[in-house]
């Protein structure tokens, strides 16, 4: 029966696999002249690593409690060039929170006429990766796909092998910016299911100073897939905060891998706050890889109804004298379900490191739930790592104490819940998103509250 | 003011409060003493709400309200304020944001217009010098990091800002070094109007040198064994609580 169902379950995969790969030929031609670039053969090679490998499995260690069928089975069409879909300035200006530079990502193709970039300081690069891939050859060889690598699972395959455009930010050498840079991923509605694969690559050069803040949203209830990756290089000395909002629609797929390459006395700093999204997985991995490096990984997960938030993180501590800290914090309510799975490595290099990661989860109902795991792989002897990981209810004796001060129960409940999430949303350096996440989170739990 | 009749209570199955009858008129200040565990905070919960305790019998009639009947919030709301003989930590929400989200749900309730920022924080400045709290409590997330007397001081500070009908202090003395205690004291003093009244729950007889009580009533093994007027508690000062239980077991 087993073998059977194995069977039976490898050709429903060869039959998914099947759609990407047709889907990869009528993206080749749609390349023309570009199919004759470098970065073709590596597409490629990522397409057929896909056709090897598929969608990973829950037969997967790393995909145990996370089951993409549900996106594997779906036939999402790439969107595989550039459409305004109509969209204004205004359409979209309660997504841009007030940060003056930005760039706007449109199903995944960057959008001039939607971005604001003029006031950047001389030298700093922020556009379309597209742009980059025929200007930037120097650097885009360098890096792209360098840290991210598509041998890793499927979703990278894909994203590789569909490899097109995106953002790219290029901070050169000294410059400080000023202003943070608002990297803004919109999915509107193109009529039927889609898949989009937003490819970043985000260079901050030695001793340069900036924030990044990623936010993806949708104009559509329909049903899609984002698939996306991130590369963020952050030079030696370099000082940056990259923040990721994920608000995408109850009906988005949410795939993302961000890749950091630290280099030595580098400090990085990163807030990956998730409220959208039916299934969402994030993926993230620091690598430090030089020594006195300083790197903040934080999060911030708050599900609801039948949402399903996977957060897979790991630091790898590559290089002596380096300190990481990692804050995760969960609500989940609903029917919702989350996981957390943190992975330190500590090399055996990598002496004198200090780590420490937290996860904290509020389970908000009997039917939403958590799987938290914290992996430490330490070979080295001289660190100091420390773990610890909670799951709890609202404390009662709080509530009581609200209570007894006038406030109902209800309000009561979504003050501890907020001043939980707080705890996350007030360590963001870029002061306009902070605002607007203690509204958008204040708001949920109003609704929330109504609908009960 | 508040009458409570025959008032049985348990906690986990087991009765703590064996019929209490008590009457607390306009102006009175009422102590409850009594040996540990002999049911004081309990009886300050169940007036103020706390749901981990079963009332099984008997009733508590405040101002013509059935008081069992109502939430712990619509007490507050009615003028009930029980000041914690441990005052909760609460990480991530501010002093001066959890006092204003209770006293505009108070003065709601009462038909009287929401404060704003500025009245608000007007108020609370009065009503910090009055009770001597150190102003910079004010924007630090509640009672986190405070030590024990300054847990206390909010406790009555808050009391000033909501201006209860009926305050119930547990224990508000205990752990306090003099010059807390007199501090606390004086603040409750302070608030003492004619129209209100207070409920002292405490196991020393000190803090009543301050606080001068009308009545004096003790609790043992959850009756209410013996009342009278400040002297008793003098005497309990002196003699202590056994002679009591003694005498409460010969009746029984």
């Amino acid at each position: 029966m087993r073998k059977e169902n194995d069977a039976l379950m490898a050709q429903q995969m060869n039959v998914r696999n099947e759609w990407y790969l047709s889907s990869f030929e009528r993206f080749e031609k749609s390349l023309n002249g570009e199919a004759k670039m470098s970065v073709h053969t590596m597409r490629r090679a990522a397409i057929a690593k896909f056709a090897e490998i598929g969608f990973p499995t829950t037969h997967d260690e790393e995909w145990k409690y996370t089951d993409v069928t549900p996106i594997a089975r779906m036939h999402f069409k790439p969107i595989l060039e550039y459409k305004s879909a109509g969209l204004t300035a205004e359409d979209i200006e309660r997504f841009t929170f007030g940060i003056p530079n930005l760039a706007v990502i449109v199903n995944g193709h960057f959008s001039k006429e939607l971005s604001r970039l003029s006031d950047l300081p001389k030298g700093v690069r922020t556009g379309s990766l597209a742009e980059a891939l025929r200007n930037d050859t120097g650097i885009i060889e360098n890096h792209l796909a360098h840290h991210a690598r598509y041998e890793e699972n499927g979703f990278l395959a894909l994203s590789t092998a569909f490899l097109r455009d995106g953002a790219f930010v290029h901070i050169p050498e000294k410059i400080v910016l000023e202003e943070p840079i608002h990297l803004l991923f919109i999915s509107t509605n193109p009529g039927e299911p889609f898949v989009s694969h937003p490819r970043n690559l985000i260079i901050a050069g030695k001793s340069s100073q900036a924030a990044i803040l990623e936010t993806y949203v949708s104009l559509t209830s329909n049903k899609y897939f984002t698939n996306a990756v991130s590369e963020i290089v952050v030079g030696e000395n370099a000082v940056l905060e990259h923040d990721k909002l994920q608000v995408e629609s109850e009906q988005a797929f949410h795939v993302s891998t961000i890749h950091i390459h630290q280099e030595r006395n580098s400090n990085f700093v990163q807030h990956a706050i998730t409220m959208g999204g039916l299934l969402t997985r994030n993926n993230i991995t620091a690598v430090l890889s030089g020594e006195g490096i300083e790197s903040t990984v934080n999060g911030l997960y708050l599900g609801t109804g039948t949402q399903h938030i996977d957060n897979h993180t790991v630091i790898d501590h590559a290089q002596p004298h380096c300190n990481s800290h990692e804050l995760y914090k969960g609500i989940l309510s609903g029917k919702s379900r989350g996981v957390f799975n943190g992975k330190i490595f500590v090399r055996k290099d990598a002496q004198k490191t200090d780590a420490k990661q937290t996860n904290k989860n509020l389970v908000l109902s009997d039917e939403a739930s958590i799987d938290t795991k914290p992996q430490l792989e330490i070979f080295a002897n001289d660190v100091k790592c420390t773990h610890g990981a909670t799951i709890g209810q609202l404390d009662e004796e709080a509530i009581f104490y609200l209570r007894s001060r006038g406030i109902d129960l209800g309000k009561a409940r979504d003050i501890l819940i907020f001043a939980f999430a707080s705890d996350v949303v007030d360590r963001l350096n870029i002061e306009p998103l902070r605002d607007h996440l203690h509204a958008m989170i204040h708001d949920r739990l109003e609704t929330e509250r109504e609908q009960k | 003011m508040l009458e409570i009749i025959n008032l049985h209570a348990s906690v986990g199955g087991n009765e703590i409060l064996r019929g209490i009858d008590l009457k607390v008129n306009a102006g009175e200040v009422h102590a409850i003493m009594g040996p540990n565990g002999s049911g004081k905070s309990t009886l300050a919960g169940v007036l103020a709400g706390r749901e981990s305790y079963q009332v099984t019998e008997g009733k508590i009639i405040y101002n013509g309200h059935d008081l069992l009947e109502m939430a712990p919030e619509a007490r507050a709301r009615e003028g009930i304020f029980l000041a914690f003989q441990y005052p909760v930590e609460i990480p991530g929400v501010s002093n001066t944001y959890f006092l204003k989200a209770g006293l505009n749900a108070i003065r709601k309730h009462k038909g009287l217009e929401e404060l704003d920022a500025i009245e608000f924080l007007k108020l609370v400045k009065e009503k910090a010098k009055l009770v001597e709290m150190d102003e910079t409590l004010l924007s630090r997330p509640v009672n986190q990091g405070f030590s024990g007397g300054e847990k206390k001081r909010n406790e009555i500070f808050q009391m000033a800002v909501l201006e209860p009908k009926l305050a119930i202090l547990d224990e508000t003395d205990s752990g306090l070094d003099i010059d807390a205690l007199r501090t606390v004291a004086d603040g409750v003093n302070k608030l003492r109007r004619p129209d209100n009244s207070t409920i002292v729950v405490t196991h020393y007889q000190r803090l009543l040198n301050y606080i001068v009580p009308d009545y004096v009533h003790v609790l043992v093994d959850g009756r209410i064994v013996k009342s009278g007027r400040k002297q008793l508690a003098l005497e309990l000062e002196d003699k202590g609580y056994d002679w009591l239980r003694d005498e409460s077991v010969v009746n029984a």
